[in-house]
């Protein structure tokens, strides 16, 4: 059956180590987080740290590095341009996924509960290991597959009109937010692509440039790879960029039933 | 044992498997036929003078009645049986048991709706 518990090792202890605020903060705010070193042996646990908004950068992202800097250096994660462009920082955050950089500590109510992408294996702490998400991408194929010679003097021609196909589409930075936060994803993370692949094959399934719709299409077609979307639209709701992988995926489907009629 | 096939050989797996969107298909084709017939069903039984044996077979054995509930009963079990499919699909994932249960999901669905409508005959034709 599909996991619907926890292994015995992944059960969360809360009973972890607690970080008080300095003396003399006024503005607290208490960062709970999803602690786990698979060396250790022991369970995962949430520490809790106080943090002092006053001596601190707006988003959840600045907390984490004043905690890695200023508090407890052992807690791991992922982060690069801090703008939301690089996708690293991709984790829970107050029960949905998305990005520490980007998400606002004053947009969140009470405690800032922060927990790794779900349903993926935990290299240490917020770490997750993304193998199989990238290996998904990579499956696709994603770059320009065309038979049609490029012109030897410029670039291959597409109209504003064919450009605009792309809007929505390419924009993707594979943070992994919409896959993991995907059910049918949790249940079937080796045989269904999950909505960032998707998404990613729509972009070069419309690109006016590629004359590889029928292949592309081919490999698509299967019960697992395409088909376990049921229009859940976690991805929709999650993705820091604002895109809407359940949309392609909806006229990937469409794509298929319409070559066949 | 540790895997040695690359992440991108698991992810590619055995392929596509060339089949899915037939399914996809007629799953929204019988929902939408279903549309109508269990609207049909719900005013002929509103409609119908009583709910005892005499007045229910009397219904049952129009020409009208019985097609139309021989259509429900064929395209509803056929519909059941690929709703049911999507299911176990999402949440079993040992092939094993995921088989078996496909097995017994069609075997299930053509038992019943047979049974279904060899009763419709019976007092359709009965006269």
């Amino acid at each position: 059956m599909a996991e619907f518990t926890l292994p015995a090792n992944s059960i969360v202890k809360t009973n972890g180590q607690v970080f008080t605020a300095p003396e003399g903060a006024t503005n607290v705010r208490t960062f709970k987080i999803y602690r786990y070193d698979p060396d250790s042996g022991e369970n995962p646990r949430v520490d809790s740290y106080d943090i002092d908004l006053d001596d601190c950068g707006p988003m959840v992202l600045d907390a984490m590095l004043k905690i890695k800097n200023e508090i407890d250096s052992t807690l791991a994660f992922r982060r690069s341009c801090r703008e939301g462009i690089c996708g690293s920082c991709a984790m829970n955050i107050d029960g949905g996924n998305g990005l520490a950089c980007t998400t606002s500590i004053a947009d969140i109510e009470g405690d800032v509960v922060i927990y790794p992408l779900p349903h993926q294996p935990i290299i240490k702490d917020l770490v997750s290991d993304l193998t199989n998400f990238y290996a998904q991408y990579a499956s696709i194929e994603p770059w320009l597959k065309s038979d049609t010679p490029a012109p030897p003097d410029r670039e291959r021609l597409q109209s504003p009109e064919d450009r605009e196909k792309l809007d929505g589409a390419y924009e993707c930075i594979m943070c992994a937010c919409c896959s993991t936060s995907c059910p049918s994803y949790w249940w079937n993370p080796e045989r269904y692509l999950g909505p960032a692949a998707l998404l990613a094959s729509y972009r070069w399934l419309v690109d006016s440039r590629d004359d590889a719709t029928g292949e592309r299409l081919d490999e698509l077609e299967d019960p697992y790879k395409l088909y376990r979307c049921h229009t859940i639209m976690n991805c929709a709701q999650v993705c820091p960029k604002g895109l809407n992988p359940a949309k392609a995926i909806a006229e990937t489907k469409r794509m298929m039933v319409q070559r066949r009629l | 044992m540790k895997r040695t096939r690359t992440p991108l050989s698991q992810v590619k797996g055995l392929g596509s498997a060339k089949e899915g969107t037939g399914h996809f298909w007629v799953q929204r084709l019988t929902a939408l036929a279903l549309v109508p017939l269990v609207i049909w069903l719900c005013f002929a039984i509103a409609a119908l003078p009583g709910m005892d044996y005499v007045s229910v077979r009397e219904w049952l054995s129009q020409p009208t009645t019985a097609i139309l509930m021989i259509l429900l009963i064929s395209v509803g079990f056929f519909h059941a049986r690929l709703g049911l499919q999507e299911v176990a699909i999402d949440y079993i994932s040992d092939h094993a048991v995921r088989t078996i249960t496909f097995i017994a999901i069609t075997f299930g669905a053509a038992i019943l709706a047979v049974t279904g409508i060899f009763s419709v005959l019976r007092i359709a034709l009965a006269g």
